[in-house]
This record gives C-alpha cells, structure tokens and sequence, in this order.
C-alpha cells in the first residue's frame, strides 16, 4: 500500500515537472524561451494547463462505440501503472518482490497495447484506426529487442527478480539473502582479480560488470523510445499525418489520462533500464580508499538514510534517462514505417541475438 | 504478348542494379556501412542539440539592425519576451500618425489623397488670421473635427508625402492596438465641439457683416443717394441663418492660402472677390 501511494504521488508529481522540462528542453534546444509567465521561469505552466484540461467538457463522439472508448484510458494507464508493482525504488521499497518481475512487468506492460487498440478502434475515426494500427505493429516489434535486451540483463544476473538485481550490483550485495558468498570482479571477470566489491559505485554496475552491457543499453533505450511512441518512432501519433493517433478524438481528463500514461511509461522503462543495467538505486559513486564516497551516499538497507539515498539514485537516473528521450525527440525527424521495421527487426534484434550469446558466454568465463 | 520468364528475372535484375546504384551515391550501401553512417551522423545531430542547450545559458541581447554587433550575435537564445523588452525602431519608423495641430493649416490634402478615407476634416474658416506655422505658413482655418481612422489606415504615407507643412508625419509608435475599434479613432483637433460651435458662429457673423455692409454700399451706389446708414446688428442675425442652412449643399471648393508668405490683413480683399460663394465653402 505504502508502494503504491509513493509510486502514485512520484508518477503525478514527475509528470508535472516533466511535462514543464520537455518544454523547457525543446525550447532551448530550438534557442527559445519555452513558458516564461506562469510562476518563476514559468513553473507553474503544467499545473494551469492540467486544471484547463479537468475543467474541460468529456466528449465521447456520437459514432463511438461507447463503452471501449470509455474505459481504454482506463486500461492503458492501469497498465502502465501495474508495472511500477514490481520496481525496487529503494532496498527496502517495492511493491511486490515477485521472483519473476521482469516477465511480469514485460508482460504487464504489453497490455497497454489492447488499450491502444480499444481507443483506436472504437473512436470510430480513421485517424484514430490508423494509428492504433501503427501503434500495435511498433509495439509488438520492438518488444523483441527490448525482451532480448532485459533477457541479456537477466541471463548475466541469473535472476528475473529485480530487487535481486539491484542488490548485486552495489556494495550492499552480502544484505540479501543468498547472495552472501558473492564476490564482484572488476569487469565481471575473476581472472582479472580485482575484487570491487566494497567498492561498489559505478565498477559493480552492470554495464561495468559485462562491458557489452553499454551497447545492449543502448538497444534497450532505442526500443523503449518506441514502446513508448516516443519521437523519433512517434509514428503512431503523428501530428502531422494523422492528427494525433489513437488519442485523437478524447479530450479533457481522459486526454490527460492517456498522457499521464505516456510519461509514466517513459519513467517505468527508464527506471527499468536504471534497475538493469545502471545500478538500480546504488551509488554511483565509488569507495576510494578511505573516501568512502560510497558508504556515505547510499546507506544501509533498512535504515531511513538506505531508503532515502536509494530513492534519489534510482530517481536521478531515471531522470536523466528522461532528459536523453526529450534530447533524442527534440534532435531527430520521424522514421519511416519500412526505416522503422528495418531498424527493429534487421539492427537491433540480430545485435540483440548476439550480445545475448555474448553475454551468457561473459557469465561462464566471470 | 507475357514476357517470358527469364526477360521477367532480367528486368528485376536490372531494376534491383539500379535502385543499388542510386544508393551507392549517397550512403555506402553495406549492412554495416549503414549502421555506421547511421550511428555517425545520429551522433552529429545530437551534438548540434546539445551545443544549442549549452548556448541557452544565455539570450540574445534586443539590439536593432543599425547596431554594429547586430550580425555579430549568431548563438544564445533567440525569444524576445515583447511586451518587457523590445528591438529598438529606427527612428524614421514609419508607423501611427501623428497630426503636430500647432502646425497644421487644415489643407485637407492628406484627407484628399487617402486611398482608404481614414482621415476626416471639418474646417472652420476664421475671420482672420488664426496664427503662424512654425515654417511661416498662415493658418486661416480652424479644425473643428480632425480625425484619423488608424483602423483603416493601410501606413501607405502618403497623406505625410503631400501635407505641405509636415505637420502630419508617421512617428516609431507601432504597438497601439486597442479592444475597443473606436479607441483607433484619433482626434487631433485642438478644438471642443462647444468651441467649434463658437468659431463657426464668429465667422456667419463675419460673413453677414461684410454681406450687410456691401449690401448697403452697393444701395448707396446704385441710388447715388444718401441713405441713412442702417443699423449692422439686428440684420446680421438674419443673415445668418439664411447661410448656415444651405452650407452642406457644395463640395468644399478650398482655397487654401498659397505658400508665400502674405501680409497679415489680407483678410479682406480674398473675401470680397470672391463675396458670393464664400458662404457656401463651410461644408
């Protein structure tokens, strides 16, 4: 319960101030101003803007097929929310510690497609049709590059439970159960003989522990650009073709409803892109002889300074994860539909195949 | 006729050479060749974005296009936040009208010449004199109405172009827009209507005056008597109400005083050649 009112409170709370950094960052990477009147440096332009849009009248065409169309924001958002269950924002936080979390939350989160797909459908609107339709085909092919990328993650933990792969890669690793013999190499390779376990900061991460693990981040990111209909692959909305995609025709708070989705969307894959690949909540920074930069900023699990420093890494990394999305969006142009399937399914996922081998073959030789 | 099967693989051949050769020219064409181009000039592109969200530490300053730097300044942030800061106009900006009264001889030229018909004026004829343009002009007509129509202004400037004193000029004012349509009414005259009222009523009496007075003068000649001089003011008023009522009738036939300049009292002799239309002229 306590998980789920964070995580909601966190969701709102980001989607505010993110919605006022995408704006701010378009603009300064475009040499405007953004919003400059509501509030200091015009803060308070997200908040005017979410109270218009619950002020505003909840249409549903006459043509819709009602009940679809009603509950698909519903559906999508849920979805989008039911993924965070399973995140590890601090050592001690999480909403479920289910063995499988990675497949549940792959498996979570692709119901957000059938919403999609109720929303589109049931506008009874072309556009709308239209690019449900793309939606779909983007989604479910980039799903493939972003499984094989979380199965890298996986294979080299040889753990689906994220909290699991978390621990492992901090120097909190002996605190969780099972893990107390574990030792962490430098590069994840014994023979090299480094033992960087009380170190921790960013040598036990895991794009340190597999160095292969940059470029599969890399992949992961590009795909949950798509999964996320985030520009450059924001083909299935498409201002400027299909007016707005499956959302078209909803207004006021299931509009607001659909984008809270969308940016909680962002956030959940790039905390899960944090949580596999960059340390989860552990420090970034590493024990340094007697600076121990480390013990300082992460505490204990199970202490209040444990959870607090926890909270902040993983935060900040997602963050910053979200500020590359609106970098990307705001440098390149739309793909084509073929650009789009070409990159997914000729690039990234025979790469992907690769570095999954790679990877298992990293875990045999560490 | 169905092509054959192998002029049908030809063709494909063929086709599939060509589309490979257009690619070589831009791209080189290869898996990997690909990939790295596209890896490349991706980087490049998120570079240039970055470059530009360093530079927006800081703005562009507002400086005109007579500034020496104005060229200068080719990064920063471009936005200029209108209504708190503004470029600055050159000072021959051509935008509001503005009527110097001081200056103005009522010539009804600028009126005249308005392709749009936004400046509206109502002279009023003074029974002398009224004073001197700063440039030596004679004023001899009043305003009683002057009013540009900014609203219909389409900022041709010509009405500056033929105003003979300049006193109608464009100023650098161009942000002067209104709620209200009529605010973009401008009256420039430096008469109230009471006032007006009064100078319009002055000059009927000049008139009926001087109409009295050659009246009895042309009597006294024709009957080469002596008749006894009549009393002026009792048949002034008369006069005037005869002439106010048939003023809107003519077009307004001004003659407006040249540009040399004339002796003060001229007064006179341009009223009596002209003594039978002058009544008419107050339209």
């Amino acid at each position: 319960m306590l998980a789920f009112l964070i995580f909601l409170g966190l969701l709102l709370t980001y989607m505010i101030l993110a919605v006022y950094a995408e704006r701010k960052v378009s603009a300064f990477i475009q040499d405007r101003l953004g919003p400059m009147e509501i509030g200091w440096y015009g803060i308070g332009q997200t908040v005017a803007d979410l109270i218009k849009l619950l002020q505003k009248e909840d249409i549903v065409p006459e043509r819709a097929d009602k009940w679809p169309f009603l509950a698909a924001p519903m559906i999508i958002f849920v979805a989008v929310f039911a993924g965070f269950a399973v995140m590890p924002l601090t050592p001690d936080l999480q909403g479920s510690d289910a063995a499988v979390g990675v497949f549940y939350l792959l498996a979570i989160i692709s119901i957000d497609i059938i919403g999609l797909l109720m929303a589109g459908w049931s506008s009874n609107n072309k556009y709308s049709l239209l690019g449900a339709m793309r939606s779909i085909a983007q989604i479910i092919s980039y799903e493939v590059p972003v499984g094989l990328a979380v199965i890298c993650a996986a294979v080299y933990c040889q753990t689906l439970d994220l909290q699991a792969i978390s621990f492992q890669q901090g120097i909190w690793i002996h605190e969780y159960p099972g893990y107390a013999q574990e030792t962490n190499y430098l590069f994840g390779l014994r023979s090299l003989g480094i033992d960087v376990t009380q170190v921790g900061g960013f040598l036990t991460w895991n794009v340190v522990r597999m160095p292969l693990f940059f470029v599969v981040y890399v992949i992961f990111f590009i795909a949950t650009l798509a999964e996320c209909n985030r520009a450059p692959f924001d083909i299935p909305e498409a201002e400027s073709e299909l007016v707005g995609g499956f959302h078209t025709e909803y207004s006021g708070f299931r509009w607001a409803i659909l984008f809270l989705a969308e940016y909680g969307m962002m956030l959940l894959l790039t905390m899960l892109g944090a949580v596999l690949f960059l340390g989860g909540w552990n420090t970034p920074l590493p024990n340094i002889g007697p600076v121990k930069l480390a013990f300082w900023t992460s505490g204990a699990p199970g202490t209040v300074y444990g959870n607090l420093t926890g909270a902040f890494w993983l935060v900040t990394k997602a963050f910053g994860g979200i500020f590359v999305q609106m970098w990307v969006r705001w440098t390149y142009p739309r793909l084509r539909v073929d650009q789009l399937m070409y990159l997914c399914w000729k690039v990234l996922t025979p790469a992907c195949l690769i570095l999954l081998f790679l990877s298992a073959v990293w875990r045999l030789l560490g | 006729m169905l092509p054959s099967r192998k002029n049908f693989f030809w063709s494909f051949r063929n086709f599939s050479i060509q589309r490979m050769q257009v690619n070589v020219k831009g791209a080189n064409s290869s898996y990997f060749g690909n990939i790295r181009e596209g890896i490349k000039s991706s980087w490049e592109g998120l570079k240039l974005s970055l470059k530009h969200i360093f530079e927006a530490r800081r703005s562009r300053k507002p400086i005109g296009v007579a500034d020496k730097e104005y060229f200068g300044q080719q990064t920063g942030i471009v936005t200029l936040k209108y209504p708190y800061e503004a470029l600055p106009v050159p000072d021959n900006g051509r935008y509001r009208l503005h009527n110097e009264m001081e200056d103005c001889i009522v010539c009804d030229k600028c009126a005249e010449i308005c392709p749009v018909d936004c400046i509206e004026i109502e002279p009023v004829k003074a029974t002398e004199e009224i004073r001197k343009t700063s440039d030596g002009h004679s004023v001899r007509l009043y305003a009683a109405k002057f009013d540009i129509d900014m609203a219909k202004c389409c900022f041709c400037g010509l009405c500056t172009t033929v105003c003979p004193t300049e006193c109608l000029t464009m100023t650098k004012t161009y942000d002067f827009s209104e709620f209200i349509m009529d605010n973009l009414n401008y009256h420039f005259s430096d008469l109230s209507p009471a006032e007006a009222e009064l100078k319009k009523k002055a000059y009927e009496d000049f008139q009926a005056a001087k109409l009295a007075a050659k009246n009895a003068a042309n009597a006294a000649k024709a009957n080469a008597e002596a008749p006894a001089p009549k009393a002026e003011v009792p048949r002034k008023e008369v006069l005037a109400t005869e002439t106010s009522a048939e003023t809107p009738a003519n077009p307004p036939a001004e003659n407006t005083p040249p540009k040399p300049v004339i002796k003060r009292p001229v007064m006179k002799p341009v009223i009596k050649k002209t003594d039978p239309n002058l009544p008419d002229t107050q339209a």
